[in-house]
């Protein structure tokens, strides 16, 4: 109650001149935000019959909701799984760095990693609002080390694990502890999984099948037990099969509970899946589309050799951005979808009223001019500041 | 350019009105390009210059005037009207202690409060920078409906009356919810409806007329004729024989509008298919007076710049 009356005397602001993203459409509206939230300035007019306490003239750019980054290694020279005496800076650091890349929100991704990285590293990454320090922290995501041998990608192979006998138990020990947790990638072929996932989505952590060589059927009974999310589609998988077209085949599987929507991250710099593919997947399936980075510690860096928690990783090359859809679409793959994967769509990942005013501004060519987390400015660009 | 899109959309339901301090001419895109003066058909007076380019003449409300402009369709209808009141706003300075006072129509049964609102905010009012303490919509969810409809009149009176009345009419005729066999003098009060106006609604209701109200508040005859001017916004054949009964035939309690003919400012805005039951005699004569109509939509000055 208190809180609703003190966002009742904050200022009101009223964006204009913009297109803003909302009910998958541009429309020529004016945003509204008061005590950090996405105002209905209806309700303002007719109820409280007030106008707005500042105007700011968007330039006619386009305005959407943050983009929300589920899968990010680290970045700027920052490696997440790395065990460091101060974890903490490091992903403050990132968080900040990511601002400019319209990123407000994200889930630190640490990969397979001995016990003690775990035990280490996760106690030191709590769940964090975002604001002018640097984008929130929405949980890790712990990609390993449960995951299969012949596709374990750029993980070590000496710390993959799989479930013994008793399987949760195990992956607590393992992890030390699941708080501050908000993904677990794991590969559902191994055994015991069905049970672990069960607990994981009781515990309301998302589930996510990736690293992993299993068919469709498994990947099915996968779903059915709890899991949401299909880690980087097409790597780190058995490639489609028209015979067997292993968990790529989720994106229009039959069989998964009714009202359930998986969700699949995709990593569209052009290199990690060829452009095509990438289509493929949004026709099939463009509702469930989740844009991620995948980022490592090399992002923002030049070439050279950087860490990758226990590898070593070259780095010689460029990432390109991929159009393949509607600018709605790209802008809901970065915002909304992940938002719902993790089931915020009430606040993050929308601007619609009483969200929480999380959201870029871009131009037409999609650069990010600024952002804004609780209707707060964060980063502007060079051009833009006065 | 930001079109104030016409604000008639068959018309229905309880009046507003609204006071605009002052309107935004700049979102018309309109420049400068002085001040035209129009002489009425039946007048030439000129009041007092008013600088700038071109003709000298200005505005008057010296005479009494029926005007009757034809379009050709209802888009071009709905654009001229738009900018015959921005330019009646601009003309009549409004400013911090002068309110233009302008009244319309909302378009939909009291019945849904929140479309009735959300039609006003997404058609009009979140287009300008109105004082929302200068629009008062009639409460159809008020405990005393009559007590209602008295305040507002009393709010219309404090406010000065109302400068400019725009509206439509119904097949019937009607203006506002004012149906056949009301009293041309009528004021502000709780209506029941006829059976061709609730029949006319079912589509804000899916079709469902069990679900459409039989009620109405709205603005009386009475009312509307206080106002200093009239603009009547008339388009589509299934209008044209009501506008036939408004303005050729005589002033009937059967057919509201037909009052108006005894207001002293009033103007028709129609497009050819409303124009179909009238006289070939009266549209060609009309016709003949566009250009002397089409003056009143010239751009005047923006009001930010020509301040």
């Amino acid at each position: 109650m208190r809180g609703g009356q003190v966002a009742a005397r904050a200022p009101v602001i009223q964006f204009t001149n913009c297109r803003i993203l909302r009910g998958g459409a541009l429309l020529r509206e004016d945003l509204w935000v008061r005590g950090g939230r996405i105002l209905d300035p209806e309700k303002l007019f007719f109820e409280e019959r007030r106008v707005a306490d500042e105007q700011r003239d968007c330039g006619g750019c386009i305005l959407a909701p943050g983009f929300i980054d589920v899968q990010i290694n680290g970045g700027f020279g920052v490696d997440f799984s790395q065990a460091s005496e101060d974890v903490g800076s490091g992903v403050a650091l990132v968080a900040r760095r990511i601002l400019s890349h319209g990123v407000t929100s994200f889930c630190p991704t640490l990969v397979t990693s001995p016990l003690e990285v775990y035990h280490k590293v996760l106690p030191q990454i709590p769940v964090k609002s975002g604001g002018p320090h640097g984008a929130g922290v929405l949980g890790v995501h712990l990609e390993g080390p449960f995951i299969s041998r012949e596709k374990r990608g750029a993980h070590p192979e000496a710390h993959l694990r799989s479930f013994e006998a008793d399987a949760f138990q195990d992956m607590l020990a393992t992890y030390g502890g699941l708080d501050n947790v908000r993904i677990v990638t794991l590969a559902p072929e191994l055994g015991h999984s069905h049970e672990v996932i069960r607990e994981l989505t009781a515990l309301g952590i998302c589930v996510s099948l990736g690293h992993s060589v299993a068919d469709l059927g498994t990947a099915e009974e996968a779903v059915q037990s709890g899991a949401t999310f299909i880690t980087h589609l097409f790597n780190a998988m058995l490639p489609f099969h028209h015979r067997d077209p292993g968990i790529v085949g989720l994106l229009t599987s039959d069989r998964l509970p009714a009202g359930r929507r998986i969700f699949y991250g995709m990593i569209a710099d052009g290199i990690h899946t060829n452009p095509a593919a990438l289509r493929i997947a949004h026709r099939a399936h463009p509702k469930g589309l989740v844009l991620v980075t995948d980022a490592v510690p090399a992002l923002g860096l030049g070439n050279g050799r950087h860490t990758l928690g226990q590898q070593e990783v070259e780095v010689d090359g460029l990432t390109a951005y991929v159009a393949g859809c509607s600018v709605e679409s790209a802008l809901e793959a970065a915002s909304l979808h992940p938002a719902q994967l993790l089931g915020l769509e009430k606040c993050k990942g929308t601007l619609d009223f009483g969200a929480d005013a999380d959201f870029v501004v871009l131009d037409d060519s999609l650069h990010v001019r600024a952002t804004y987390i609780s209707g707060e400015l964060v980063w502007q660009a060079e051009e833009a500041r006065p | 350019m930001r079109r104030i899109r016409g604000t008639r959309r068959g018309l229905l339901c309880a009046w507003v009105y609204i006071r605009v301090l002052r309107l935004r001419a700049t979102r018309a895109g309109w420049g400068r390009s002085g001040l035209v003066g129009v002489g009425c058909s039946s007048c030439s007076s000129v009041g007092r210059a008013s600088g700038s380019t071109g003709l000298n003449l200005s505005w008057k409300l010296c005479v009494t005037i029926m005007r009757l402009v034809i379009l050709d369709n209802y888009d071009l209808a709905s654009e001229w009207a738009a900018k015959y009141i921005c330019n009646r706003i601009i003309q009549f300075r409004p400013g911090q202690d002068r309110y233009f006072t302008l009244g319309l129509p909302t378009g939909l049964p009291r019945n849904h409060p929140e479309s009735y609102h959300s039609y006003m905010w997404n058609n009009f009012f979140k287009h300008i920078d109105i004082d929302p303490n200068n629009a008062h919509i009639l409460d159809g969810n008020a405990t005393d409906l009559q007590a209602e409809c008295d305040a507002f009149e009393k709010k219309i009176k404090e406010a000065g009356g109302i400068d400019l009345f725009v509206g439509g009419i119904g097949p019937d005729g009607h203006i506002a919810f004012n149906e056949p066999g009301s009293s041309l003098v009528s004021r502000t009060r709780l209506k029941t409806l006829a059976m061709d106006t609730i029949l006319a609604n079912a589509k804000y209701f899916d079709g469902d007329l069990s679900k459409v109200p039989t009620m109405a508040l709205t603005v009386g005859v009475g009312t509307v004729m206080d106002a200093r001017e009239v603009m009547i916004l008339i388009t589509g054949a299934h209008k044209a024989f009501a506008l036939y009964k408004a303005i050729e035939e005589g002033v009937n309690h059967m057919w509201t509008v037909s009052a108006f003919q005894q207001h002293p400012r009033t103007i028709f805005v129609c497009d050819e298919d409303a124009t179909l039951e009238l006289r070939v005699k009266t549209v060609k004569y009309f016709k003949g007076l566009m250009h002397v109509h089409n003056k009143l939509v010239d751009p005047l000055y923006s009001m930010k710049e020509g301040n």
